[in-house]
């Protein structure tokens, strides 16, 4: 018979189940009729007849099962008879179901969340056609994209490899549509961006490299569907309409897919302006590297490795061709979304780190319903005897305990992967920075489906499992006569190795989140070289209100001023861009003796802050020696600078003689250092001491503009009066105002998340270990009830009984967490790459630890020890 | 009794089919069909007939259907299907060349080997 067939005669057979026993059981009948009038013939009784031909035809139960097993319903028969039975099981002992399912159910979200988010971030980042032969460009020296416009024009037309290298930009402006002035980030884009992606336009159509004809030739914007969205409302004649970007015309020509975020996660622009509409000195400049990345297809059938050796044969032709603009041009081929492997690598091994993480804690939640299995089914061993005794085989008791196995951790898969969707939804939904339109798209998809229902399975029989033995080893016999395994095992049993390994994951858990706490508690303490403490932060791009040249000191001057003038307001500084947001220029710097002004002779690469002579007072910045800017310290004085006491003792050897001597930058400019502050944190809480120069607004001029406004008062009373200071100023100023306190949420993003997260997964496992050490006890004491009765008869003090009953756990207890401990410092050396000073090695940590696992022990001992000094021996004995 | 042989396994499917060849019998007809055409010499637990009898209706060989016996009992009356004839066949020829083969080797005498 086909296995078709086959199937359908199974399935049929099982609906027709009913009918098909009440046939055999009729045909069985007619047999003995038929037999029993052939023996009443012969002389016989009827009775008597009737009972010679039942005893002939032997154990009617018997062959009805094994007709059935021929008909072909018995499989699945069977099956849904253990389904029904291991229901009614579950039912009747509702707390072990309750505690299974939640055990499981948060084991199992848990993965589900961490495999959710790495599936978003990692496995499935940018959700464009064709991924796998994306690549983006970095350089191989810092694993950064960063281009500059000439450059990226001859990487794209002098290539073999790609079918189309795309460039972007990430920026920012303002967007007038005659109603509101409002900010958005953007993408400054290629004219083949959207054709090398292969995406098709929702609305009109998108910019194509014909659309570019030199600077300026492209005054065109392509919404994004969300902004479209919301701040156009769906409107379809919105192709065509002219806007405002920052104070320019522009034609919006399109409007992008509903899918399509731009090619970086967590970074989604509002809409897409081509690259073209830059700065025309930015578009000509070979040193100025400014282009956030290319990206593009391979062709078909080129390697990534054949595709690096193409890019560095241009990079070594740009390296002798423009040897003053270009060193260090080999490139490597990086997954774009996360920018590269630059901010790639930490998150995908710290997600791989979670991962690991949740895998264990759904590891330990497996030992855990193993041993409360184990302990169930040497509960249930009279009733598996019996099983047994009655003639069922014992692949059958296990396909039972399986079933019932497969069924919590079906219920607990189910619950646990509602809870995690919720959760996701919410992550998706969650903008974690006010200012950044970042936020990624983590819903499930089928993949994460998938997986968990793996998972579950796994799991499910992974905890089956440990029974096995056990029903295995089964000896019907004696256990009918005995009563209960009477004996409690001396030596160390696979549970207690189980649920020693479990503490030690929860110990592991417990230490590496108390680490993590710690250090963010301390970067948040840490020096960061500013006082964030009662500082407004004001931040607002002069370009884009349109103001240029000379126009924007005066400009800056003025904001400055109008500030000032608050009540309440102690100091005013300005500068380009505050340390720890998006980062900072940069530059080499020369000693003063150097002649030849190559990358390579250059003795340090400084951060650049352009700044108002007040900036060091209002920031909180201390002054070591020397002196700070006056507005005198204009383009007609000679250059000079501040520098950080990195710099100092980098460039000049010691920070003490530093002030009045000089150095040189790449374009030979001469500047006299004139006062040294303290070192801060410039890009990120986790970094190294770096040297930073500090130049005079007026002498190095910028349109970025930020203000850093120090009060007397907490900030949040006087954010609305700085506001309207500067609406008085220009209405058409983009504002972004925040305490500074707020602002800086963004640079310790990272290290909260790690926190929170680890700090989760903590307290899973906390509870993981509580529920599998109390299981454990009460399962001991309950076990030895008889043992622990007659021992007190005897006299046993409470002590005595408490170690007898207890004394394993809390010996497992102890081995685990110290196991724990030493992984968990061992793991720290992870985390100090993502929480600013993350050490194990403090004594409030390892206290930390010390006292939580004890109070865990004690939490979990507390009713099994109660339980076992209640003991009543006189009732014990009256009972057996 | 004792002098009955026990069945070869897999040999019992064949006798209910050669017992059906001869026409439509019910289960209990089927094992006293038997009993005759071996002249009572194999043993056959009468509940153990009946596996075999939905193994043979599951595998399409033979077709089943309600009638009446001759002593007005309402039976389950088996008979022979077209691949039940044709499996039959087979199975006879299969049996017969093995029944050769082992009668043959068994009768060897030990010179001649």
């Amino acid at each position: 018979m086909k296995p078709l067939d086959s199937l359908r005669f199974r399935i049929a057979a099982l609906f027709q189940r009913t009918q098909m026993s009440a046939e055999m059981e009729e045909e069985l009948r007619s047999h003995i009729q038929l037999r029993a009038d052939d023996l009443e013939r012969s002389g016989l009784t009827r009775a008597e007849a009737e009972r010679r031909a039942r005893l002939e035809f032997g154990g009617q139960a018997r062959f009805k099962e094994e007709c059935r097993e021929a008909a072909g319903g018995t499989f699945v028969e069977s099956i849904w008879q253990d389904l029904i039975y291991a229901l009614r099981v579950l039912r009747k002992s509702p707390s072990f179901t309750v505690v299974a399912v939640v055990t499981l159910a948060m084991a199992i979200g848990a993965n589900a969340v961490v495999f959710g988010v790495l599936n978003a971030l990692i496995l499935r980042p940018l959700n464009l056609p064709a991924q796998q032969s994306l690549y983006a460009i970095e350089r191989a020296s810092d694993k950064v994209g960063y281009l500059s416009y000439p450059d990226y024009l001859d990487l794209r037309d002098r290539n073999r490899s790609f079918d189309a290298l795309a460039a972007f930009n990430i920026s920012a402006a303002v967007l007038d549509t005659g109603e509101n002035a409002s900010r958005a980030w953007i993408y400054e884009v290629s004219g083949n961006y959207f054709d090398a992606l292969g995406i098709q336009p929702y609305l009109g159509r998108f910019v194509h490299s014909s659309d570019e004809r030199g600077p300026n030739t492209a005054p065109y914007v392509v919404l994004s569907y969300a902004y479209w969205h919301s701040h156009f409302q769906d409107d379809r004649a919105v192709v065509s309409r002219v806007v405002q970007l920052n104070k320019h015309p522009f034609t919006i020509i399109g409007v992008a897919p509903p899918g399509f975020h731009g090619t970086l996660l967590l970074f989604s622009p509002e809409f897409f302006v081509p690259i073209v509409q830059e700065d025309e000195a930015n578009l000509k400049v070979r040193g100025n590297r400014w282009i956030f990345e290319a990206i593009g297809h391979l062709k078909a059938g080129v390697t990534p490795v054949q595709a690096t050796a193409d890019l560095n044969s241009i990079g070594s032709y740009l390296e002798k061709t423009y040897p003053k603009d270009d060193s260090q041009m080999s490139f490597a081929l990086a997954r774009p979304s996360l920018y590269g492997d630059y901010g790639g690598q930490s998150v995908r091994a710290f997600m791989a780190g979670l991962l690991v993480l949740a895998g264990l804690i759904l590891l330990a939640a497996c030992a855990n319903l193993g041993s409360l299995f184990a302990a169930r089914a040497a509960d249930r061993s009279r009733e598996l005897a019996l099983r047994l005794a009655l003639g069922a085989s014992r692949l059958r008791l296990l396909r039972q305990l399986f079933t019932e196995a497969i069924l919590i951790s079906l219920i607990g898969g189910a619950v646990g992967l509602s809870g995690s969707v919720v959760l996701l939804r919410a992550l998706s939904a969650w903008q974690p920075f006010s200012r950044y339109p970042a936020s990624v798209a983590v819903n499930p998809d089928a993949y994460v489906y998938g997986v968990v229902l793996l998972l579950t399975l796994a799991s499910g029989l992974l905890f089956g499992a440990v029974p096995v033995r056990q029903v295995l080893h089964l000896d019907p016999y004696e256990i009918v006569k005995s009563g209960s395994l009477g004996s409690v095992g001396r030596r160390i049993t696979v549970r207690d190795i189980l649920l020693g390994v479990q503490i030690a994951l929860c110990a592991l858990l417990v230490t590496s989140s108390v680490v993590a706490v710690r250090g963010l508690v301390r970067s948040l303490r840490s020096n960061l070289g500013f006082e964030p403490r009662n500082v407004i932060f004001v931040n607002t791009d002069l370009n884009m209100a349109g103001y240029s040249g000379d126009k924007v000191p005066a400009m800056q001057r003025r904001m400055v001023g109008a500030i000032q003038t608050i009540p309440g307001v102690q100091s005013v500084g300005l500068v380009d861009e505050p340390p720890l947001r998006e980062c900072c220029n940069s530059s080499t710097v020369f000693t003063d003796q150097s002649a030849d002004l190559r990358a390579s002779n250059a003795v340090a690469e400084a951060v650049i802050y352009d700044i108002s002579p007040e900036y060091f007072q209002a920031a909180g910045t201390a002054l070591l020696s020397g002196r700070t800017f006056t507005w005198h310290d204009d383009k007609n004085s000679p250059r000079v600078a501040v520098v950080n006491r990195d710099f100092a003792t980098k460039i000049f050897g010691s920070a003490t003689n530093a002030v009045g001597k000089y150095y040189k930058l790449p374009d030979a400019t001469r500047i006299q250092v004139v006062g040294i502050v303290e070192d801060g944190k410039y890009n990120s809480l986790t970094e190294e001491p770096q040297p930073a120069m500090f130049f005079p607004i007026l002498q190095s001029p910028s349109s970025g503009t930020s203000l850093v406004v120090r009060l007397d008062r907490a900030p949040e009373q006087l954010l609305a009066a700085v506001r309207s200071k500067l609406r008085d100023l220009d209405r058409g100023l983009p504002l972004y105002i925040q305490p500074w306190n707020k602002e800086l949420d963004t640079a310790l993003f990272a290290s909260r998340m790690a926190t929170v997260s680890l700090g989760i997964l903590g307290v899973m496992g906390a509870m993981l270990s509580v529920t599998g050490i109390f299981g454990m006890a009460a399962y001991s004491v309950s076990k030895r009830k008889r043992e622990l009765g007659i021992r007190m008869a005897l006299g046993a003090q409470q002590k005595e009984i408490l170690q007898a009953a207890l004394g394993r756990a809390l010996k497992l207890l102890a081995f685990g967490s110290v196991a724990g401990l030493l992984l968990g410092i061992l793991a720290s050396r992870v985390l100090a790459s993502i929480v600013y000073q993350a050490t194990p090695r403090d004594p409030l940590v390892l206290g930390g630890v010390v006292l939580s696992m004890a109070s865990l022990g004690l939490l979990a001992t507390w009713i099994p020890a109660q339980r076992a000094l209640s003991i009543d021996p006189a009732m014990l004995m009256r009972e057996e | 009794m004792n002098d009955q042989a026990q069945l070869l396994p897999g040999t019992l499917d064949l006798l209910i089919l050669r017992a059906v060849s001869l026409g439509p019998l019910h289960g209990y007809g089927i094992l006293l069909r038997i009993g005759q055409i071996s002249g009572n010499a194999l043993l056959i637990e009468q509940g153990a007939l009946y596996p075999g009898l939905f193994r043979l209706v599951r595998q399409g060989l033979l077709k089943a259907s309600w009638g009446t016996s001759e002593n007005n009992r309402r039976a389950k009356f088996y008979e022979l299907t077209a691949a039940g004839r044709k499996g039959l066949r087979e199975e006879t020829d299969n049996w017969n060349r093995l029944a050769n083969a082992i009668g043959s080797a068994l009768a060897t005498q030990p010179e001649e080997t």
